[in-house]
């Protein structure tokens, strides 16, 4: 056994600290913090519910009303324990302990116990809850018969006290941790739910810094600061207004005007320019970078994408600094599938060079000399279809004749998850944000043979069976010696997808933030990696 | 009178089953499939399969329609796929908004519409009646969407008089009322200006005129009231109209009603409040036409239904 001794009181401060270095005061008090901020979002908040909720809107707030085992350091892709103070994993990595926080209460007033993780787990892979985040806990033993409602629960989950619960799991799972501190396993009382039933999602309980004060259907909700927050000092702020139905533009105006403090959406494209170039606004935006890719799909089971020349001859065609262009440098330019930020990412690796001669070249070789007509399929929101025409562009001057096909979203989502419908697609709008910073997360469901299914992610329908077989050992290196071996090879093992080239890795792109002048907070909580889009708790106003 | 009610009434069900067919069909044929996106990327096979399964959308089509209908008939709408919340709650939550502004947006369009379409009858073939009739005709002619983002540009961005779009206060709804009014305005000016152009000429306004009425008691006595005859049945009909332009007049103005709910379901292919805002829209349509037809009658007494 080797274990990892976090203490979990030293850790809350370091977090609270790491929070407001380089800005102004700490607060010298521990109870619930001052000052309200406006927050806003085009879309409606679909549901608080952490089982379920999985958007843009939403995965911020329930982070902020809900708490998981483990969390990471504000700013950060660093693991720490949160409602956990400390874990221990077993030599074989199969089985790992949390020795969980004493002490922290539910908004209702209940103390949170070893019962409630078992529970919340149990929730989120029983198929009558509909969670799309159930797959990612399916090393647990016993997920299968869970999953399938044929058991009640997962065996693998064993509350030895109230305040240490024991997971076992079927194999080896090196992104375990990472797991726990996800959304989906956040943890949710049993009385709450069973009171409030689907509607939980609109009145949700947890143990977070804030707890849902008001909410307006297709207008408003209102955050209340949690005063019992298992973290001194946390939230700065009193309250949270978020205002749901307001355009980017719209939203955009009003922060100028005073009226709003974040503007959820960040700067709509076609005002971006304009914003950078104000002298008054630039300092008021936060760039930072995001574990996303936004990739072009070549369909492997489709000619002429089924011939590996074809692919690297696209990979060469596509001009990327052009595309970053078009989308006024909002991103940088890719060469890999992982983002620069994420573990494994190969600093030295250079990639398909641009040079549509060569492209050409390969193109003839291929034995399509006198050019192949496809399709591509893309998005059809603003920048997507212009993105397209780039590339529709880069390829004609290699003599690929590509029509684009611009669809909603979800017509996109489901010609990518056939195997005969889509030769390519430009992942814009859809591309993978990490659910968590892990290299295995951008294999397994979108370039790995699991995820070349119907209604799957693996668009390319890319299934090479010796990568698949190097990833499952990647991820059964769960020993944290073993940890930098593991990156290695998830390193190696996104270098070897490139030479099959069943991707055209376009950018990474970066995010921007505007925020109004009376806002305090360091940059990284406002571009936050994992607490997407800001992270409320680390937020304060002057 | 009673039988002409039941009649029309039974028709607005027919049609109101037929809307739901179709719209029922259209959403049907759609690729998207509700099961994978409620199950999200990282689902496995499973449990989309078991998603499909408890949602009834392994059935056959007109099974699926048939449930539909026979919860619909029981005022139940279904739950929002991706909302995870009752359908009727999101609407009713919603309608209170969308009726202040179509109240809003009737006051708006009258005002503007029968004033400046009897300025032009009485002023006819001057200066003021045509740049009256190039103004209503851009009315007529301009985009919502258009109209919409400059007025909020001008009055609330550039001026600063009004908020940049929301809900809540009264000037909240001003712009978003001229916005959605400023269509239906330019139709009612042309029509007042022939309107009363035509009353004008009549004999008895001449009659008048001749046994020494004063001009603005001919005007708003004698001729305003029997102008307003073909614009009263248009209002109704009018409904049918707004339930098009909420949905580019709320999205521009963050205005909380069913439009901007059906803009964001129909962008997310949420199929279940897609049907309940058609639905829901349908029946105003009719019902508008309905009210339009009972109304006239009852102001013009030559009028009988039958």
């Amino acid at each position: 056994m080797f274990s990892k001794a976090l203490k979990g009181v030293a850790l809350a401060a370091l977090i609270a600290g790491a929070g407001l270095a380089g800005t102004a005061t700490l607060p010298t008090h521990a109870h619930a913090g001052e000052g309200s901020i406006t927050v806003t979002y085009k879309d409606d908040v679909s549901t608080l519910d952490p089982a379920i909720g999985y958007d843009w809107q939403n995965w911020s707030m329930i982070k902020s009303l809900f708490d998981g085992l483990m969390d990471y350091k504000p700013g950060t892709t660093e693991l720490v324990p949160d409602l956990a103070t400390d874990y221990t994993v077993s030599d074989d990595g199969m089985t790992y302990t949390f020795m969980l926080r004493k002490g922290v209460k539910f908004h209702n007033g209940r103390e949170f116990k070893a019962s409630d993780v078992k529970y919340t787990l149990d929730r989120v892979v029983n198929p009558k809850t509909q969670s799309p985040g159930a797959g990612f806990f399916d090393t647990i033993k016993g997920f299968d018969t869970a999953s399938a409602g044929e058991a009640d629960g997962l065996d693998g989950i064993e509350v030895v006290d109230d305040y240490t619960v024991k997971f076992t799991l079927k194999q080896p799972d090196a992104a375990f941790l990472h797991k726990m501190a996800l959304n989906f396993a956040h943890i949710v009382p049993k009385e709450a739910v069973d009171e409030w039933g689907q509607d939980f999602g609109k009145h949700p309980v947890g143990t977070g810094a804030f707890m849902l004060d008001e909410w307006t259907l297709g207008q408003r909700l209102v955050f209340k600061a949690n005063p019992q927050y298992h973290i001194a000092g946390i939230p700065k702020l009193d309250s949270i207004v978020v205002e749901v139905g307001q355009e980017p533009v719209v939203a955009l105006l009003r922060l100028q005007r005073g009226e709003v403090d974040i503007a959820g959406d960040g700067i709509p494209p076609a005002k971006f320019l304009e914003v950078m170039n104000d002298p008054e606004y630039k300092d008021l935006v936060v760039s930072g970078e995001q574990l996303h890719t936004g990739y072009v799909t070549l369909n492997t089971k489709i000619p002429p994408f089924d011939n590996v020349k074809v692919r690297q001859a696209v990979n060469m065609a596509v001009n990327k600094d052009r595309i970053v262009r078009v989308i006024n440098g909002r991103a940088v330019p890719a060469n890999q599938p992982l983002p620069p930020l994420m573990p494994g990412y190969n600093t030295d690796y250079k990639g398909y060079a641009f040079d549509p001669n060569k492209a050409k070249e390969l193109l003839a070789e291929a034995g399509y000399e006198d050019g192949v007509a496809t399709t591509l399929f893309v998005a059809n929101t603003d920048p997507q279809p212009r993105i397209a025409q780039a590339i529709q562009q880069d390829l004609a001057s290699i003599g690929m004749k590509v029509e684009i096909k611009s669809l909603a979203q979800a017509n996109v989502i489901a010609a990518g998850g056939e195997a005969d419908q889509a030769p390519m697609i430009w992942s814009g709008g859809m591309a993978w944000i990490a659910d968590f910073p892990d290299p295995s997360n951008f294999y397994g469901p979108i370039l790995g043979c699991g995820g070349a299914v119907p209604g799957g992610w693996n668009w390319s329908w890319y299934c090479n069976e010796e990568l698949d077989a190097e990833a499952s050992k990647a991820d059964a290196m769960a020993d944290p010696s073993q940890a930098e071996a593991r990156i290695d090879l998830w390193r190696d093992i996104f270098t070897k997808v490139m030479d099959d080239a069943p991707w055209v890795p376009v950018f990474n792109e970066q995010r921007y933030t505007i925020r109004s002048p009376r806002l305090v907070a360091e940059d990284a909580i406002l571009v936050d990696p994992v607490h997407i889009p800001v992270h409320y708790d680390y937020i304060a106003v002057k | 009178m009673i039988a002409y009610i039941l009649r029309r009434v039974l028709q607005a069900a027919l049609i109101l089953l037929g809307v739901s067919v179709v719209t029922y069909a259209l959403l049907y044929m759609l690729p998207a499939d509700p099961a994978r996106q409620i199950a999200g990327r990282s689902a496995t096979a499973e449990t989309v399969a078991n998603i499909r399964e408890q949602l009834g959308l392994n059935l056959p089509f007109y099974e699926q329609y048939l449930r539909y209908l026979g919860n619909l008939l029981q005022g139940d709408f279904g739950r929002s796929y991706l909302q995870k919340t009752e359908v009727g709650e999101l609407i009713a939550a919603r309608l209170p908004a969308t009726l202040l502004l179509m109240a809003g947006a009737i006051f708006c369009e009258l005002l503007l519409g029968l004033t400046a379409g009897a300025i032009g009858a009485i002023k006819r073939n001057t200066s003021v009646d045509r740049t009256l009739m190039v103004v209503s005709f851009v009315g007529v002619s301009a985009p919502q969407f258009v109209v919409g983002i400059l007025m909020l540009y001008l009055f609330a961005v550039v001026l600063g008089w009004f908020p940049i779009g929301g809900y809540g206060t009264f000037s909240h709804l001003v712009l978003p009322s001229v916005s959605m009014g400023f269509l239906g305005a330019g139709w009612y000016s042309r029509m007042m200006r022939s309107s009363m152009l035509d009353v004008l000429r009549q004999d008895y306004v001449r009659t008048a005129r001749a046994k020494g009425l004063g001009r603005a008691r001919v005007f708003f006595v004698h001729a305003f009231p029997n102008a307003l005859l073909p614009i009263i049945a248009m209002i109704g009909i009018d409904i049918g109209m707004f339930m098009s332009g909420i949905v580019v007049v709320e999205s521009v103005f963050g205005w909380p009603g069913i439009g901007q709910l059906a803009w964001q379901a129909i962008q997310r292919v949420d199929i279940p409040i897609i049907m309940g805002v058609t639905l829901v829209s349908a029946c105003a349509i009719v019902l508008g036409n309905l009210l339009a037809d009972l109304v006239v009658p009852l102001i013009d007494p030559r009028i009988k239904l039958r």
